[in-house]
């Protein structure tokens, strides 16, 4: 059983989220936590327009905050935003890894350690490779790898990217990736 | 039989011999970020465990100081949040004002950036003849740095840029002397700063403080940590003393909440309570 989703998305990743999000009810069990890179300062702008358009509750996780099914948690503009194994969020200004802070490998890797075989990494569009160490490590520790397929991503790189140092559980155009986390969310304990 | 993810009781390991070799105590640091710089070393040293990082770490004295250099790498910048900086300008200076003499300390000063913009704010303000700075972090490597004030040149225009954000008065390029790739703050500014090592989890308070500015340092610290270090800071401000704290850190869920009051909540500007 799954208790926990994260996701990485960069160049045309609002789109893809916003679409995604919209498709997932406001009982969706699993708690999201979301990378997207972007200028330091758009949080809150970011996180206004993803709650326009999702029935779940968009905010910007504080350190120490415990996540909970029916939000997602947008990492705020120039922190990495990571993990503790007690579930909980801590942010670090750490150097940037990838050139981004926050960078999707450094959410990817310490939920991969903290959630183990519970845990579902998505991979979205990107024109980096962010993203493709965080997925590996979701991978080794027993956790399930999503990939958007790059044919259908507005940038194709980053899930190359992915695709080439992680063989993928499920690679999928956008469309499809809402349903099928919904299945997964749903399908035994 | 399925093999256990042996991570976690290796880094408690390691950091009891830290503890116990140099009298480091890092086990309240916030897990994910430490382990991720441990992992890093290991890879970087072509090691396979971090029992035999700890193994080298306890036994050369070198490798600890490299380890020590990797829990501070961060990133930092002149006026990093500009409106923080304005927002002291506004609420803090004209108070600081009223003192004779005024001391300010910057714990967790990393590589310098702000507290140069801080000694750049106060001459503004006409404070800085009347103003000690004192900057201190554990790191000897960031301290160097600092104490030298030189930084490379193509980061000028951000820290130009943060400048005018945060209500800089003045042409920037008056502040530092460029030099090839390379620029160096004037001394008139160093004048009045004193950088010194201090760890803030083993040292204790050595001046009383008009202002204390701890800027994301304590996210990477546990609540117990955090809790302790700020019992510091508290002892060490002086009676309506200001304390400052980084974007995504904040007094709330703290054990000092109650002493201090919020002067500007974005700008995380706390300040001592009249009645404690
Ligand atoms: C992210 S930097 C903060 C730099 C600056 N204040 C800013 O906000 O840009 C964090 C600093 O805290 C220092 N630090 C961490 N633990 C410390 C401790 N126990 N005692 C003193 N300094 C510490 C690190 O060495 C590092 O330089």
């Amino acid at each position: 059983m799954y208790s926990a989703l994260v996701i990485g998305a960069s160049a045309g990743g609002l789109k893809a989220i916003t679409q995604i999000l919209a498709q997932l009810p406001s009982s969706y069990p699993l708690p999201i936590a979301i990378v997207q890179h972007r200028l330091a300062d758009h949080t809150q702008l970011l996180v206004e327009l993803l709650n326009a358009n999702t029935e779940l509750t968009v905010v910007e996780p504080y350190s120490g905050q415990k996540l909970q099914p029916g939000f997602v948690y947008i990492a705020p503009g120039g922190y990495h935003l990571l993990i503790e194994r007690t579930q909980q969020f801590s942010l670090s200004v750490d150097s940037p890894v990838c050139y981004a802070i926050p960078s999707i490998d450094v959410l990817f890797e310490s939920a991969a350690v903290s959630y183990a075989q519970q845990l579902i990494g998505l991979v979205l569009t990107g024109a980096n490779s962010d993203g493709s160490i965080g997925l590996q490590r979701i991978r080794e520790y027993g956790g399930l790898c999503i990939v958007q397929d790059p044919d259908s991503a507005e940038e194709a790189s980053m899930p190359k990217a992915a695709l080439k140092l992680t063989k993928a559980d499920h690679t999928l155009p956008l469309e499809k990736i809402a349903d099928l986390l919904l299945q997964l969310a749903s399908s035994g304990t | 039989m399925q093999k256990k993810d042996s991570l976690e009781f290796e880094i408690n390991h390691l950091l009891e011999a830290i503890l116990y070799q140099y009298g480091y105590d890092f086990r309240h640091y916030a897990r994910a970020s430490l382990e991720r710089r441990v992992l890093n070393r290991l890879h970087l040293a072509d090691l396979q465990h971090v029992t035999e990082l700890t193994s080298k770490i306890l036994h050369d004295p070198e490798y600890f100081d490299l380890f020590l250099k990797d829990m501070s790498i961060t990133v930092t910048e002149m006026f990093r949040d500009p409106s923080v900086f304005k927002a002291i300008r506004k609420s803090v200076c004209s108070r600081l004002r009223t003192y004779s003499r005024v001391n300010i300390w910057h714990a967790g000063c990393a590589t310098g950036e702000e507290v140069y913009s801080m000694a750049i704010m106060l001459q503004e303000e006409d404070l800085l003849s009347r103003t000690q700075i004192y900057a201190t972090d554990f790191n000897n490597h960031s301290l160097t740095i600092a104490k030298e004030g030189i930084y490379p040149a193509e980061k000028m225009q951000l820290f130009t840029e943060n400048y005018q954000s945060a209500g800089g008065q003045a042409s920037f390029a008056d502040y530092y002397q460029a030099k090839y790739q390379f620029a160096k703050f004037k001394d008139s500014l160093k004048k009045h700063i004193t950088f010194a090592n201090h760890n803030l989890i083993k040292d204790q308070v050595f001046a009383s403080m008009h202002l204390v500015m701890c800027r994301n340092v304590l996210i990477y610290f546990d609540q117990q940590l955090q809790n302790q270090v700020l019992g510091l800071f508290q002892e060490s401000l002086v009676h309506r003393g200001y304390l400052v704290l980084g974007d995504k850190e904040t007094l709330e869920f703290s054990a000092v909440d109650k002493s201090f009051e919020s002067v500007d909540t974005n700008a995380r500007i706390y300040r001592i309570k009249t009645d404690v």
